[in-house]
């Protein structure tokens, strides 16, 4: 039966017509779907701009909040790289069993959606009860210093583990000829590793930067009256929705931030892809003396215990402050008890829960297939090396674009064409901020797969779709496998794109948000309380822990 | 130009002894090769000198230093490494001067270190660019020069030939040599090839299984192996088993397989009556064709003849049923044919009697 379709498929397969159709209609959708409407429903709404431009305040409100956004994120994604090489450096290089508890640990921040993060920072650092009862009084209130603590702690898993793969694949050889001709250890790490290395360390400031400018729900939270462009974007909503903006100022203020956080971004990246290549530091003449003082026992010592200490503090700690409640809440029994039977407004918990993973994972099926063949066109480039270049550069935008910007282009897209129902504007939305990860991590294991290989399977008979099959699908698979961690994990954590399109679902990281507002007493919702956002924001991280666990024991394997 | 001592040195990966208790002294100026198969520890001995790694235990000095404990950055070592590691980022002359930068000379100071050792490894072209774009023979010379021009005292060599194709190793492998000479220094080559390593070294250490199993020069471990696998890794030997039979002042008699008796002379005393094994170099024998009778003769017929080039290599089987291998110059004689009948004999003292290794012979050749 199965060798049957295998068969088929290879017929198929082999007939170029039918293969060309495929790749074309995949580079169709991702044109259609995944491309085009979150940029160009700004464009559609382009005529409601009048409406701003008598409107001085509401400009400079748009022009501010924007250009916090890109200062947090520049500043952050710099912080990030900072504190991040020495940490991916000792895990990398460590020789210690504990290394691996560490790495995990790296990666919690990560997999825990961030509007739990943020509400857990939030106790953390100002309310009564985390560390500033210490102090005595609110240590960082909401506002940017929170929001730039928050983005760090988000972003700073990123980055750690985007350089720690690269620390992996890089060869020590270079390293260690570097110490042989006289290089004590940090003047052989800045002149030989990181230049080798800088493609993922520009990388990994790039996400950095997009993934700050993008996050709005857990930033919506720790804000206080600061206003950043996701913020902004989300408080003229809320402005509009309780009648004092008409429908004309909101639309038109919207679409002026969206189209200048678009626009801005963009710039940005291009600035970053063309420059990063190039710039080079020079060689510091003199700099080895002053780097060997810091080489060696003290130094080192003391850097990587500030790194630790800034990992724990600013990171780990915080992330995890919020099991406190959660842990009073499994104490105190009733709103355990509660929660566990789904009684009251735990019923629209649970439901959020469901839409939320339901969602990821129809997102994460869409995207490995529609992702594929766009994967194996940037890595073999099918149509040539040109479109396979603008495809590669183009899959990045999604990214790029602020996620609630790109939410709310593409619900002024799709507004044009009726009957299509919220949860499809979700799974667009999603599918959009999600399938350039899943690209990503394909293509470049693709292009890992040497070619030989393939042509070897080629010469012995193999057609298309079995090459594929025996060849590429079990050389890439934990690839496909980690490509998918990303795309559900980022999806569960999606706040900006799911407030922009819809109103009416509620996912997880939604109603928490909404819930914490209640507690700040930004519209109130009956039965919430401390326990209970404590309780869920707990169990949310606790789920997105036991999801981490089985996805790194299966990705484990691979690794033998 | 420092003499370099290993004493008592033992590297341990998790149970694994990569280096079992080694000792040895590396003269001052001297070209010395590390050989030994794969896996050996050639390249960890090499690495501990360079203070890559630390040793589990043992003391290593370069000249008067013990080194154990510096950084490789201070030990005053040039290293190549067996895919040369030039910093793909920086073009072949960055390279070369990246030692004498680290090291803070002044950059027309650098500039004329850097023409200096590229002039010692002649090369002065395509100096602009990357080492992606240049060719194996080039990248080892960029290799060369950079340890150089860092101011390198004893030159490590990890395989530093083993990327390139035959012809160009030949040629230079023997520069490598010259300059190492030319500029004093002392110079440690690791090596698998057994012929690599005699055409150039002064001694050699031939190494087993993270031990040392003889130190010598090539000369020395060729004509006096002092085990069965020295004699079998450095060059090739025939091995026949069999006892001794009687004891006396001139040689020892051996009883082979079905009762076959030959003389061998026996430095190492071994008593009446023991194992042994007897190591005979294909190319020490003389063969004649036909039975003819004589003192200390095998007999046996011709099963295979290889043409070399330069010699004939013969298969043969013995009438004792072992098997027996000579070499012989391919022009001068006339050569033997599949099937004839053949006698063998061979100088005394050219014959090696070892013991019977306690772990078989197999296991005792096996690299
Ligand atoms: N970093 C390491 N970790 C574990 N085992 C190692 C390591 N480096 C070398 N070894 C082992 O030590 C032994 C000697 O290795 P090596 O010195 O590289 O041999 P050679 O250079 O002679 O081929 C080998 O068995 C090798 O597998
Ligand atoms: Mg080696």
């Amino acid at each position: 039966m199965l060798s049957k379709l295998w068969n088929t498929l290879n017929t198929l397969s082999a007939k170029k017509p039918l293969k060309y159709t495929l790749y074309l209609s995949a580079i169709i959708i991702f044109f259609a779907i995944i491309l085009i409407p979150p940029i160009i429903g700004i464009l559609i709404k382009a005529g409601s701009l009048q409406a701003v431009f008598g409107q001085p305040e509401l400009m400079n409100a748009a022009l501010g909040a924007i250009s916090n956004s890109f200062i947090i994120g520049l500043v952050v994604a710099a912080l990030d790289l900072i504190a991040g090489l020495p940490l991916a450096w000792i895990i990398s290089r460590g020789k210690s069993r504990w290394l691996s508890v560490l790495d995990t640990f790296a990666d919690i921040p990560f997999v825990v959606p961030t509007a739990a993060l943020g509400y857990s920072l939030l106790l953390f650092w100002s309310s009564s009860g985390g560390l500033s009862d210490l102090f005595g009084s609110t240590l960082v209130s909401p506002g940017w210093l929170l929001v730039m603590l928050l983005h760090f702690t988000f972003s700073y898993p990123v980055v750690v583990r985007v350089i720690v793969g690269a620390m992996l694949d890089y060869k020590m050889e270079y390293e260690r000829a570097s110490r042989t001709l006289g290089a004590p250890p940090l003047t052989a790490a800045r002149t030989v590793t990181f230049p080798i290395i800088k493609p993922s360390l520009i990388a990994a400031f790039s996400l950095a930067f997009a993934r700050s400018l993008s996050e709005t729900g857990a930033t919506f939270i720790v804000a206080g009256a600061f206003q950043n462009g996701p913020v902004f974007l989300q408080n003229l909503s809320n402005a509009f929705k309780n009648g004092s903006l008409t429908q004309a100022q909101y639309e038109g203020a919207t679409v002026f931030a969206s189209l200048i956080l678009i626009v801005v971004s963009l710039t940005i990246f291009a600035i970053i892809r063309v420059l990063g290549q190039r710039i080079k530091l020079p060689f510091g003449h003199g700099l080895p003396i002053f780097e060997k003082k810091l080489s060696y026992a003290k130094a080192a010592w003391s850097r990587n215990s500030i790194t630790l200490f800034v990992f724990l503090v600013i990171v780990l700690i915080p992330s995890l402050f919020v099991a406190l409640p959660a842990f009073q809440a499994v104490a105190t029994g009733t709103t355990f008890v509660e929660a566990f039977t789904g009684s009251g407004i735990w019923a629209s918990y649970w439901q959020s829960l469901l839409l939320s993973y339901g969602l990821a994972a129809i997102v994460t099926v869409l995207g490995i297939i529609l992702g594929i063949p766009i994967a194996i066109l940037i890595a073999r480039k099918t149509f040539g090396k040109l479109p396979s270049a603008i495809i590669d550069t183009l899959i990045n935008v999604p990214i790029i674009v602020p996620s609630i910007a790109l939410g709310l282009s593409l619900r002024f897209f799709w507004q044009g064409i009726p009957g299509i129902p919220d949860f499809a504007l979700l799974v667009f939305a999603h599918l959009a901020i999600t399938y350039p990860y899943f690209v990503r991590s394909m293509s470049a294991a693709m292009e890992r797969i040497n070619i030989d290989m393939e042509e070897a399977a080629k010469t012995l008979g193999a057609k298309p779709f079995t090459l594929f099959r025996t060849i590429v699908l079990p050389l890439t698979k934990y690839s496909i496998l980690s490509g998918a961690i990303i795309v559900f994990t980022r999806s569960v954590s999606e706040t900006g794109a799911t407030l922009a399109v819809t109103s009416t679902l509620q996912t997880a990281p939604v109603l928490v948000v909404n819930w914490v507002n209640s507690l700040r007493g930004i519209s109130p919702i009956a039965g919430v309380n401390a326990l209970t956002v404590g309780l869920a924001c707990g169990l949310l991280i606790l789920f997105s822990f036991i999801i981490l666990l089985v996805l790194r024991l299966l990705t484990r394997k691979g690794k033998v | 130009m420092p003499e370099v001592r290993i004493v008592n040195v033992t590297k341990k990966y998790g149970n694994l002894y990569a280096l079992d208790n080694v000792s040895l002294t590396i003269q001052d100026q001297e070209y010395f090769s590390l050989l030994g198969p794969s896996g050996c520890g050639k390249t960890t001995l090499l690495r501990l000198i360079a203070g890559l790694i630390e040793p589990t235990s043992g003391e290593i000095y370069i000249g008067d230093r013990r080194v154990d404990k510096v950084p490789p950055e201070d030990r005053d070592i040039g290293f190549v490494f067996q895919t040369f590691a030039l910093f793909p980022h920086m073009t072949a002359w960055s390279n070369v001067l990246y030692g004498p930068k680290v090291k803070n000379y002044d950059a027309k100071q650098s500039e004329t270190i850097g023409h200096e050792v590229l002039e010692l490894v002649k090369l002065n072209e395509r100096l602009n660019a990357y080492p992606s774009e240049l060719s194996g023979g080039m990248m080892q010379r960029i290799a060369v020069a950079r340890a150089l021009a860092a101011g390198a005292k004893t030159l490590l060599l990890d395989e530093p030939l083993g990327q390139l194709d035959a012809k160009v190793r030949n040629e230079i492998r023997y520069e490598i040599r010259r300059m190492a000479k030319d500029l004093k220094l002392t110079a440690i080559h690791v090596t698998h090839d057994q012929a690599e390593a005699m055409s150039i070294s002064d001694r050699i250490a031939v190494m087993k299984k993270g031990k040392v199993v003889q130190i010598g020069t090539p000369q020395e471990l060729y004509m006096h192996p002092n085990s069965l696998f020295v004699a079998h890794f450095i060059g090739e030997s025939n091995f026949l088993e069999g006892y001794i039979t009687e004891v006396n002042d001139a040689y020892s008699e051996i009883e082979l397989r079905q009762g076959l008796r030959i003389k061998a002379l026996n430095p190492r005393d071994i008593k009446k009556e023991e194992r042994v094994v007897l190591a005979i170099r294909p190319e020490t024998c003389e063969m004649k064709r036909g039975h003819i009778k004589a003192e200390n003769a095998l007999f046996g017929q011709v099963d295979k003849t290889t043409f070399e080039g330069t010699i004939v290599r013969y298969e043969i089987r013995l009438d004792n049923g072992d098997r027996f291998v000579i070499n012989r110059p391919s022009l001068t004689e006339q050569w033997i044919n599949v099937g004839d009948e053949v006698t063998i004999t061979y100088p005394l003292d050219k014959a090696h009697l070892f013991p019977y290794p306690e772990a078989g012979l197999t296991e005792e050749i096996s690299v």
